[in-house]
């Protein structure tokens, strides 16, 4: 077929040559942009991203403002707003400050903040001066936080460029005023040089993004599998596009932002509801594959083309995730609380990672890990602590929601992780216990008491509990798209197209190389095996009857 | 046979035999890469077998045309018109005759090259099966067009069934002409027929009324006038 094109191609370029006198010249020119052996969505991806100079008209080091002494975040914040005065106004309405759903009534409750559940930690409520450390923000404790603060919003974790800007794990989004040992991970924390950090800002590297993205979930690469600290400093075959020895896109070089808002799914609201290139629109959020390489980006009559409407490009090219660092697959709380000679304990297995934590039980990590692949049309769909469930098998917390004959969805890889978590054996859901806090507050890493602390748990988020728990199995996904493969790299033709290959799970769609059809096959081998038999017998028949008349 | 003189006569001119052997060869390759894509065994790989099986189809798709447009022209479709005339002699030849050494009783001719049993399997296997290979093969290869071309109606797994039903047929049909070949007065003189386009027939077989390609209204001497027997 290629060579086909070609050839045509090249007879139709020299008739169009002969016939209108073009430039050959010209037509050199273009060509050095242009390598004809390359796929042309690669080539429009490189055009978009060629212009790679970041030009910035002040230098903060020299803002008055910004060397004044300063004692805390809020009070760099209300520097920075002195001159970016709607800058926290913008944040404020953005799902990295409210942790909800920013497209669904706040009345929903849908978001970390509310009541959605995850088979991690959980939840946040009551457990907030832990969990807030990944907040954007100073000082969320309890339910009373004012998230109308203005001063509250924490430039600096996304904007410092110094790399030494830590908050405090359980400091409720503060850093530390002295330098600090946090017992569990046994490290020091220090105090910023508030200077220093205010004057380094800038836009967003794969660091700041990392400081709480890659250690979802409270440690390196726990939640999502395509995100953990090995994307800090990646090399091309970890991150083709993030490669220090490629590209080095941050980020934000996909996840583009307007007014604070970072472009990405939230919860039931794809990333992008329209698949659209930059060809298509210019100023479109350059989140998808498809905005820079689109929707054909491999060399034409390359089948792969065939395939971008039903086959996400990250189901080929994520052959794998978590490539260098483990990711944790399986969490069982019920095992938790297990002491030995009366003290908490934690056991190190395979990846240097914990299987067995008094705190939070068993674990599984796991290493190249091949994904589960869904039918996928941007939308998760989740269930809250406040929706009923069915115990008696594993319990979907979220899903992806799509289907083969949904015209938006696409077979999209996914990471499963698995667990068995607290649940409510007369209301049938699933329960938020208090996990963190002082002894004497009913914390469940203070005292080892579930019923305290799902009790404790469910009252901070206004839901009830009957006081009878056990544990159920449940499922939590996430849709895989970071660590994009080199391209030799990707999945081939035969690990889909075979009968055990990565797609047997989705069996509603014929698929060639994977499905046969019995009654066809059977009828036939009847055919071809009566053919083969018939014309033996009759070759016999033929070679008898000639020997015996030669006799 | 021995009875009767055998005369070498030409009887497939270079088109006809190119074709055979051009579309043998398709042929031969598109099973090969059709059941390894359906997943029966592993050659050259999922990925090539499906390149070369897509590749191959549309150039015979291609090839056949010139077949369809070679048949017309020479008028030598008229070789395929079927018949039950000697139908039953010719079967009754196969099961009974040929073990016993009895003649054909519809020896071939230049301007009969196929026997009643010939003519309805050629007829059936070049105006049927392959036509159904041929449409399913180009359907199938064209599934992402379906919805552009109106067609999304139609079934990815029904049009695979019948494509692959249709290979086991082209299959079942490729052994039993294989075979038949070497029911010649040698095992290879159909062949050797079929390579050289010479075949030793027998002399002095009369063309039947029936068998007569002659065009209506013309007389059979225009046609073909180094047939003597015209």
């Amino acid at each position: 077929m290629n060579a086909m094109a070609k050839i045509i191609s090249g007879w139709l370029c020299t008739g169009l040559l002969m016939i209108g006198g073009i430039d050959v010249s010209a037509a050199r020119s273009q060509t050095e942009v242009l390598d004809e052996n390359q796929a042309p969505g690669r080539t429009m991806a490189q055009q978009a991203t060629k212009e790679r100079q970041i030009w910035i008209t002040a230098d903060h080091s020299r803002h008055e403002i910004l060397q004044k002494e300063f004692t805390s975040g809020p009070e760099v914040t209300k520097a920075c707003l002195s001159c970016h005065e709607l800058a926290a106004g913008q944040f404020h309405k953005t799902i990295h400050w409210t942790w909800l759903d920013p497209n669904v009534p706040p009345g929903e409750r849908i978001g970390k903040a509310g009541h959605s559940i995850n088979n991690f930690c959980i939840n946040l409520n009551s457990n907030e001066p832990r969990c807030t450390s990944c907040h954007a923000g100073y000082g969320w404790r309890d339910g009373s936080f004012n998230f109308k603060d203005e001063a509250a919003v924490d430039c600096l974790v996304c904007h410092e460029q110094t790399g030494t800007y830590k908050k405090f794990p359980t400091g409720a989004g503060h850093p530390v005023q002295e330098p600090t040992i946090f017992a569990e991970n046994n490290q020091t924390y220090n105090p910023p040089d508030w200077n220093l950090v205010a004057q380094s800002v800038g836009r967003p590297t794969r660091a700041n993004c990392g400081t709480c993205h890659f250690y979802g979930g409270g440690d390196d690469g726990v939640k999502h599998g395509d995100l953990d600290s090995s994307l800090a400093q990646p090399n091309k075959m970890l991150d083709v596009h993030m490669g220090l020895d490629g590209q080095d896109f941050d980020c934000v070089r996909c996840h583009t932002t307007t007014l604070h808002n970072i472009a990405g799914r939230t919860y039931a609201t794809p990333a992008a509801t329209h698949r659209k290139s930059l060809i298509e629109d210019d100023l479109a959020a350059k989140i998808m594959c498809e905005s820079c390489h689109s929707s054909t980006p491999h060399k034409p009559g390359v089948k792969a083309n065939d395939h971008t409407d039903k086959v996400a490009c990250q189901s080929c090219h994520i052959p794998e995730f978590a490539r260098v660092n483990a990711t944790k697959m399986y969490w069982d709380w019920s095992t938790a609380g297990n002491k030995k000679d009366g003290k908490p304990y934690k056991e190190k297995g395979p990846h240097g990672k914990p299987t067995y934590d008094t705190k939070k039980g068993d674990f599984r990590w796991e290493k190249d890990v091949q994904p589960a692949y869904f039918w996928f049309n941007g939308s998760i769909n989740a269930i809250t602590a406040r929706d009923p469930i069915d115990p008696s098998q594993p319990v979907d917390i979220n899903w992806p929601v799509g289907s083969r004959s949904d015209q938006n969805a696409r077979i999209f890889p996914f990471k499963v992780h698995e667990g068995r978590q607290p649940y409510d054996k007369i209301n049938k859901t699933l329960l938020i216990p208090k996990l963190f806090g002082p002894k004497g507050s009913g914390a469940y890493w203070a005292e080892y008491d579930w019923k305290k602390a799902l009790e404790n748990g469910m009252q901070a988020a206004g839901l009830s509990f009957s006081g009878e728990y056990d544990f159920a199995e449940t499922r939590y996904i996430f849709p895989i798209t970071h660590m994009v493969a080199p391209k030799e790299k990707a999945v081939t033709c035969i690990e889909c197209h075979s009968p055990n290959g990565r797609l047997a799970a989705l069996t509603d769609f014929y698929m060639p190389g994977r499905d046969s059809f019995r009654a066809i096959n059977i009828i036939g081998w009847v055919l071809v095996l009566g053919t083969l038999v018939g014309v033996t017998f009759h070759g016999l028949g033929r070679a008898i009857v000639r020997g015996r008349k030669e006799d | 046979m021995s009875g009767q003189k055998m005369v070498n006569t030409y009887l497939y001119t270079r088109y006809e035999r190119f074709w055979h052997w051009l579309q043998t060869v398709l042929i031969l390759i598109l099973l090969l890469t059709g059941f390894e894509v359906d997943g029966l065994y592993s050659l050259l790989g999922y990925k090539t077998a499906s390149e070369v099986h897509n590749f191959v189809g549309l150039a015979w798709l291609i090839a056949f045309a010139f077949f369809v447009f070679w048949l017309l022209t020479t008028g030598e479709w008229k070789q395929y018109v079927p018949t039950t005339k000697k139908m039953f002699a010719v079967i009754h030849y196969y099961m009974l005759g040929i073990f016993r050494g009895d003649p054909h009783p519809v020896p071939k001719r230049k301007e009969a090259k196929h026997n009643p049993l010939q003519r309805i399997a050629y007829l059936s296997v070049a105006a049927f099966l392959l036509p159904i290979q041929m449409t399913s093969g180009f359907l199938y290869w064209s599934y992402n067009s379906w919805a552009a071309w109106g067609l999304d109606w139609l079934s990815l797994p029904v049009i695979a069934a019948i494509h692959i039903l249709g290979a086991f047929g082209v299959l079942s049909f490729l052994i039993g002409h294989v075979y038949m070949t070497t029911t010649g007065h040698t095992i290879f003189a159909h062949i050797r027929a079929m390579i050289t386009g010479w075949e030793e027939i027998q002399e002095g077989v009369e063309l039947e009324d029936w068998e007569k390609r002659r065009r209506q209204g013309s007389p059979a001497s225009a046609c073909e006038p180094q047939s003597p027997l015209a």
